[in-house]
């Protein structure tokens, strides 16, 4: 059974909504900056890219405001514009037939920190009732759950960075059983001192203070990524019931996923390429049919090579376009690969591949087929969209028009 | 023949002992690990016991640069999969690393790397603006909890798919729900699945002190959670983990391994109702039960034992003794229930393993373990819930239910081992 998605709600750096993503990502207008949440100054890592302009003030009900962290504000403004965007309302649907399956990176990061300031600064009495149901990873689930009445299966995947697309696996099976709506993707939002200061410790953040040069994967300047926050929330549907409510076949086709562990770092052969190439066999497609790939684009020069090679292993040097819209939002998570996805489905809805905003010279080893400079036009049928999450995780969703 | 998922490894850190022999022994004796906590001074908080685990890494085989790098719910699962592969006789080296996959729940990840990183980091709480320069390197791995299956996937050489599962309260059956599902759709042959949590740090306490969830018992530790007894007065924390190896049935009866027990059915529902509450009428959970029985293709006769939540918090044990009678009707009164967290305590996202683990060994022993410190009948509970003993029951199918935060309620059948050769 095919699964569509029909709706998107997007909250990036790039823009609050469908229209100012998509014009942010075609004219290479970069949501990357110095970090205002609080002061970097004192910190190597200065440059973040922000959902400014996002108050969950006046777009969420003001009781569910001090119940959740900035990610579950994100999550659920980005869930009721999936929803109009959808043109669907789960009540409508029988009450078990709707489930939640979001991805999370790290949960509240800047509530938890708040509370934990206010446990050792003046103890255990001060930390608030809101902490036990904000910081957890399955706090944006259960609010959407809550909030949308939806009563099935829920989920939440942890994959970091490649658990976006986990959830869009789970989403399809999920779909291919009980439900006939589940609600995807994830968002992150970790911009507090806490958040970064630990993001800092993965060794992969630049250090760069230059928000255009910050952050340029397959570049021989590649320095690390820049952290973000925002993503983008999903509705999935079954195919069979898109086209008979009229919504055709929304976006585009979920039409093959895969998952892998890569082990390289311990001296393992690296899975990224055998992932890809059960994705295509998922979705019954060859290399050749592949229009467009969505990179994971990590800006580690090691990394940068080991997915290069990939990409060339599967479709042949320079044999397919690529592309890396997430350095205009920096790297969002628990919310980038479903961000990849969103942006991945208006490219092919608008026959348009976005060009990578960055970097200028291919590092030594990347022989891949960047799309630099300004966007290329052509239709697209099929795109594939890679990412990986650290520690190992790697997974590929193909998605088809 | 459609593929099903087995358990043919067990690996428990449990409070009461280390190991899953440990572990069944505590079960069987109905003798409680609940105690005033250690790992930390509880003088200021509402709550101040815990059923903890006397856990040295070192001496539970992990080397010097293990237990620096990880957080001590990452040491448990280390520990809980190294016992499950081993005691599986399954030698992995000879399984294609692409076909083993991982999938652990976690409900509150590293939370003490966290909060001691933290701690430091901020000055003792003084500094918004927390001081990076004191951080250790392994900080980030705290972060994000999907750390705990990539130490996992490292100790199973595994490259098949790799999953953290974070659900709250039902992670645990949920990530076992999920491993087993990798192997019935043939993502995986091999899934090391289990859950793990080591929530015992004062953040963790004074959130839940918040809400007044855990119990204030703390003049008599051993006796302080009781579920389903009228005088029960909240859950006591917990911490632990179960990890364990599930193979594809066919392949693993092939190869003649010791079959603990066949996942037969999994199903989750939501109550979309409150993030904490629960509705008295435990509709979601009943309904979660019903798929669940449908999926395995079995009655409400059918069951033999009930494994249940029993977190020992007013609202809970009437909620699901409500979805019991809902799901099963008249077999609900029929079947033993019991809830190990009267021995083991609340572990949050571990426990859905840790009681997987308890069901497999039930099966497997044909032995039900208790309620511990049932002594009070509460009219609003009134199922047979093998109250302070242990009890030989002859038990073709067991169930095991989840209900946590976020309205997540699930329910896992498993069946004797030796079912399907038949």
């Amino acid at each position: 059974m095919n699964v569509v998605i029909s709706g998107l709600g997007i909250v990036a750096p790039t823009g609050i909504g469908i229209e100012e993503h998509w014009q942010s990502v075609l004219g290479g207008k970069s949501g990357l900056g110095r970090i205002t949440r609080f002061d970097p100054s004192g910190y190597p890592v200065t440059v973040g890219g922000e959902v400014s302009g996002f108050e969950a003030k006046g777009r969420l009900p003001n009781r569910i405001i001090p119940q959740t962290d900035r990610w579950t504000h994100l999550a659920l403004a980005a869930t009721e514009a999936a929803f109009a965007d959808a043109g669907v309302d789960p009540a409508d649907y029988p009450e078990y037939e709707t489930a939640v399956v979001t991805s999370s990176s790290s949960g509240g990061t800047e509530f938890g920190q708040g509370e934990m300031q206010r446990l050792y600064e003046s103890g255990p009495s001060w930390v608030g009732a809101y902490q036990s149901i904000a910081w957890f990873y399955a706090a944006t689930t259960g609010q959407i759950s809550i909030r949308h009445g939806m009563r099935g299966p829920c989920g939440v995947i942890c994959g970091e960075q490649a658990g976006g697309l986990d959830a869009i696996g789970q989403t399809r099976r999920l779909l291919r059983g009980s439900s006939k709506l589940v609600v995807t993707g994830g968002t992150d939002g970790s911009l507090c001192p806490y958040g970064v200061v630990a993001q800092l410790a993965n060794g992969f953040l630049s250090t760069v203070d230059d928000p255009a040069t910050a952050y340029l994967p397959f570049d021989t300047e590649a320095a690390g990524y820049v952290p973000g926050e925002g993503g983008a929330i999903l509705v999935a549907e079954r195919a069979d019931l898109a086209r008979s409510r009229g919504a055709g076949d929304g976006y585009g086709t979920v039409a093959g996923y895969a998952a892998g562990f890569d082990q390289s770092a311990r001296g393992r052969p690296p899975v990224l390429a055998s992932t890809i190439r059960r994705a295509l066999a998922d979705a019954r497609l060859a290399p050749s049919d592949v229009d467009v790939v969505f990179a994971d684009a990590a800006a580690d020069p090691e990394l940068d090579r080991i997915e290069a090679a990939a990409i060339t292993e599967v479709f042949g040097p320079h044999g397919v376009p690529v592309t890396a819209p997430k350095t205009l939002t920096g790297r969002l998570y628990g919310g980038g690969a479903a961000l990849d996805v969103a942006t991945a489905l208006l490219a092919m809805g608008e026959g348009v591949i976005p060009h990578t905003c960055g970097p200028t010279e291919l590092a030594p080893g990347c022989d891949i087929d960047l799309v630099l400079g300004e966007p290329r036009v052509r239709e697209l049928r099929t795109a594939l969209v890679v990412a990986r999450g650290y520690g190992g995780f790697t997974a590929a969703v193909v998605l088809t028009r | 023949m459609s593929r099903r998922a087995v358990i043919t490894g067990i690996g428990v850190v449990a409070p009461g002992g280390i190991g899953t022999t440990a572990f069944w022994e505590l079960l069987t004796a109905g003798r409680t690990a609940t105690r005033t906590i250690s790992l930390f001074d509880p003088a200021r908080f509402r709550s101040r016991i815990a059923a903890e685990v006397d856990f040295d890494p070192r001496a539970a085989g992990l080397g010097a640069q293990e237990v620096r790098r990880m957080d001590r719910a990452a040491q448990f699962a280390v520990v809980c999969a190294r016992e499950a592969i081993a005691g599986s006789g399954l030698e992995l080296s000879t399984v294609d690393p692409g076909r083993i996959g991982v999938s652990v729940g976690s409900a509150v990840g590293c939370t003490m790397g966290l909060e001691e990183e933290y701690a430091v980091l901020s000055n003792g709480g003084r500094d918004w603006l927390i001081d990076h320069t004191y951080a250790v390197p392994h900080l980030y791995g705290y972060m994000v909890p999907s750390t705990l299956a990539v130490e996992v996937a490292w100790e199973a050489a595994a490259e098949g798919p790799v999953t953290l599962i974070s659900t709250g309260c039902t992670s645990g059956l949920d990530s076992m729900g999920y491993g087993a599902q990798l192997i019935e759709e043939g993502s995986a042959d091999v899934v090391i699945a289990g859950a793990t949590d080591a929530p015992l740090s004062p953040i963790t306490s004074a959130c839940f002190d918040a809400i007044k969830a855990t119990s204030p018992n703390n003049g008599d530790p051993e006796h302080a959670s009781r579920p389903f007894d009228a005088t029960r007065d909240g859950f006591v924390l917990g911490e632990g983990a179960a990890i364990m190896v599930l193979e594809e049935a066919e392949s693993a009866r092939r190869r003649g391994a010791h079959i603990y027990a066949e996942i037969v059915g999994y199903a989750s529902r939501s109550n979309a109702f409150h993030m904490t509450g629960l509705k008295p009428d435990g509709r979601e959970m009943a309904e979660a039960i019903r798929v669940a029985l449908d999926q395995a293709h079995l009655d409400p006769s059918d069951v033999d034992y009930i494994n249940a939540h029993g977190s020992g918090t007013k609202q809970n044990d009437r909620h699901e003794t409500a979805a019991f009678k809902r799901s099963l009707g008249n077999r609900a009164y029929e079947v033993p229930v019991s809830s190990i967290k009267s021995m083991v305590g609340h572990s949050l996202g571990a426990i859905g393993s840790i009681e997987v683990a308890a069901c497999a060994l039930a099966l497997d022993r044909q032995v039900v373990p208790p309620t511990a410190n049932l002594h009070n009948a509460d009219p609003e509970c009134d199922l047979d819930y093998v109250p302070l003993h242990a009890r030989d029951h002859a038990m073709d199918v067991v169930l095991s239910v989840g209900s946590g935060f976020g309205g997540f309620q699930s329910a896992m059948l498993l069946a004797s081992g030796d079912r399907g050769s038949t």
